[in-house]
């Protein structure tokens, strides 16, 4: 995972509520083996008419957009599917930040595991920033994780909260699956200790716990 | 010692290490994966030379994209087969057991698992799939993972979790005849809104949950996630236990009943304290109909389309005018004004036994209407499929003009060959009514089975109440 620090973009607004994952990556486009390639069918039946012509009404076709690496959306962002294509898409499509009222349980937690720095913000502060995206053609922001800050070349300055983990790992650009595995003691002795006699926690032999056919 | 949640003494119970300024790190007790979300995990793990550390505790079946008929043929999709091959090579390098498309168990995941006995009060359960809140009906915690998370606890059989805030859904009174468990779930979306569990886990109560079956309370918690919930469940109590009993991964005899005696501790103490409590009236509620493009877009069947211009917050309105036109409604059509094309019986919201029996309930001795595309019913586990042909359930829908087919998740997503055709409408029993969900360019309303079988036979949505069928079930 690439770690993110500070990072400044191009920015492009979507102006929607619940965007679901299901749009972000279509089902079609789930039968991939590895986690690449998802950028180029990110928002796909948004983004494109029949024959993969790119829409012209959808934002993020339009001129000025191009090469946006900050998402300005709206609330419950990502919510939906568990899909982590859709992170992987946003990625690959060039995103590493996207900023919105709130997000999607599961989605944040993939984002976080893909070094994609996630930004809440209150309604009023979204508001703002869309206008300003909307009114300034090539809009930039410069996100600044360190030190919390968002800011623009016009002297705007944003503070976001971030939980000092979360902070962590998208700078280090942490593997979670490594510092877990650094607790094997831990975890053998909870599986020693919950084995045989605790209630929640019961080895299955699957050879002699299925009926043969 | 202060009363506690269901929720936080499962919690408690599963907590490996805590306040390290690290998240918490807790244990999974049952891992279950399918084809679509798994493959990229164990490339992960085989890229750090990483084993799975339970194979025991994990469980795999092929059911997203699997073909619901021709079974006995080769799968034509190249790139589902290549996916099906890399479940397959997957575990039986790692020694995971497979229900692959041959096995008489195979189902859709949320079904197989509490089928088999998988899924146990008590337990943590994942699964690299967001209605994995199935599973919480029998009071497990069990909530949906990333692939990443899929990797993480194939590796660690480990989870970094936050706590997550509590809430109390409370359902008043009797449900009354016609209204089923999908109604129960749609209606406390629709009041609640599809981020109104975020960030919460949902413990269903009132009489009017106490009183459902346990495929019906599975429904109920299926659609959590629709809520924007991690997870929801419900209290185990001796309809639990006796959906369990004698369940292939359910212990026996002596064993049996001591669990038993364990489960009931589970239930949430007097006096516990959630940090939400919304409460419903079941009498008050009638059969439910989306008629938006997300399943907090709902009504009764006996209200109209709504006018965006009646909704509070300017999102909203904006979000309604853009769904009517998605759905090419007009707003202040009666509901059961509305035609549908195609109707679909399946998914892990509603393909269970009870499911399909209430829909036979209702299509016995009829037709579908003429005006109809085509009618599928699609069991949610070979076992249920063999169960209803069994009871003889196959031959009351093919006579009435539905096709019965194999069992997968089939048109709820649309990732094998069974799509909702662009500008068709769908009565559908699943759970997801997203802007091309089961098709690009389709139009999906969420129904229970016996209202998506009325819509089949009258070719547009009726009151199941109005039939003159029994619906009391
Ligand atoms: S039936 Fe639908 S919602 Fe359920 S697991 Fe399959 S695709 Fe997901």
């Amino acid at each position: 995972m690439e770690p993110i620090s500070k990072h400044t973009g191009v920015v492009a607004p979507l102006d929607r509520v619940n965007v679901d994952t299901d749009q972000m990556v279509p089902k079609q486009f789930l039968k991939g083996l590895t986690r690449k390639g998802y950028g180029r069918v990110l928002f796909y039946d948004w983004r494109y008419l029949p024959g993969e012509a790119p829409n012209p009404t959808f934002v993020l076709n339009l001129p000025r957009y191009q090469g946006a690496s900050i998402l300005l959306t709206r609330a419950n962002f990502g919510c939906g599917s568990s899909r982590e294509h859709a992170p992987w898409g946003l990625l690959d499509y060039g995103f590493r930040a996207v900023i919105a009222p709130s997000f999607a349980d599961i989605f944040a937690n993939n984002c976080r595991k893909n070094g994609i720095l996630l930004i809440t913000l209150p309604e009023a502060k979204m508001d703002d920033l869309f206008e300003r995206c909307t009114a300034t053609d090539g809009y930039k922001l410069t996100v600044d994780l360190p030190a919390q800050l968002i800011t623009d070349e016009q002297g705007l300055e944003i503070h976001f909260e971030m939980d000092p983990y979360g902070k962590q790992v998208l700078l280090e650009g942490l593997d979670d699956i490594g510092l877990t595995l650094k607790h094997a003691p831990e975890i053998a002795a909870y599986e020693q200790n919950h084995h045989p006699n605790a209630t929640m926690y019961r080895p299955v032999d699957a050879k002699t716990a299925l009926p043969a056919k | 010692m202060a009363p506690l949640t269901m929720y936080e003494k499962i919690w408690q119970a599963h907590v490996v290490r805590e306040g390290t300024g690290e998240p918490p790190l807790i244990y999974i007790d049952r891992h279950l994966i399918h084809e679509v979300t798994s493959a990229q995990a164990f490339a992960g793990l085989e890229a750090a030379g990483r084993p799975v550390r339970r194979p025991d505790l994990t469980f795999a079946v092929m059911d997203h994209s699997v073909p619901t008929r021709n079974r006995e043929l080769p799968v034509v999709d190249q790139d589902a087969r290549l996916q099906f091959e890399a479940l397959e090579r997957n575990c039986k390098q790692h020694g995971i057991l497979l229900f692959d498309m041959a096995s008489p168990h195979q189902g859709i995941v949320h079904i197989i698992g509490p089928e088999l006995g998988i899924t146990q009060p008590g337990l943590t359960i994942v699964c690299g799939d967001s209605h994995t809140s199935t599973h919480g009906a029998f009071g497990a915690l069990a909530f949906g993972i990333g692939t990443s998370e899929v990797e993480h606890v194939l590796a660690t059989q480990c989870l970094q979790q936050s706590r997550s805030k509590t809430m109390h859904a409370v359902f008043r009174g009797a449900r009354p005849a016609g209204v089923s468990s999908k109604d129960l779930i749609l209606a406390l979306i629709g009041k609640i809104g599809i981020s109104g569990g975020t960030d919460h886990v949902i413990e269903y109560g009132g009489e009017a949950i106490r009183a459902l079956s346990m495929e019906a309370r599975m429904t109920v918690c299926n659609m959590s996630i629709e809520a924007g919930a991690r997870a929801g469940m419900v209290a185990p109590d001796e309809t639990t236990f006796a959906y369990l009993e004698g369940r292939p991964f359910v212990p026996s005899g002596q064993e049996f009943q001591e669990h038993v005696e364990k489960w009931k501790g589970l239930r949430s103490d007097a006096g516990a304290a959630f940090d939400a409590t919304v409460e419903l009236d079941a009498a008050k509620i009638a059969p439910q109909i989306t008629w938006g493009t997300n399943p907090g877009m709902v009504t009764s069947v006996t209200d109209r389309v709504p006018e965006p211009g009646s909704f509070k917050d300017p999102d909203q309105q904006k979000a309604a005018v853009r769904a009517l036109e998605y759905m090419a409604l007009r707003a202040g059509t009666p509901m059961v004004d509305i035609p549908v094309d195609r109707v679909f019986i399946g998914s892990c919201t509603n393909a269970r036994i009870e499911d399909l029996r209430a829909a036979a309930g209702v299509v016995r001795g009829k037709h579908v209407a003429r005006t109809l595309k085509a009618a599928l019913v699609v069991p949610g586990s070979r076992s249920v499929k063999a169960k209803a042909e069994q009871e003889g359930l196959d031959r009351i829908f093919l006579d009435a003009g539905f096709e019965w087919r194999d069992a997968g998740c089939s048109m709820c997503i649309g990732m094998n060959e069974d799509v909702l055709p662009p500008g068709e409408r769908s009565a559908s029993t699943s759970n997801r009514n997203f802007e091309g969900r089961q098709g690009k360019g389709g139009r999906t309303h969420l129904v229970s089975p016996i209202m998506a079988a009325a819509a089949a036979i009258a070719g547009h949505f009726v009151d199941v109440r109005d039939l003159g069928v029994d619906v009391s079930e």
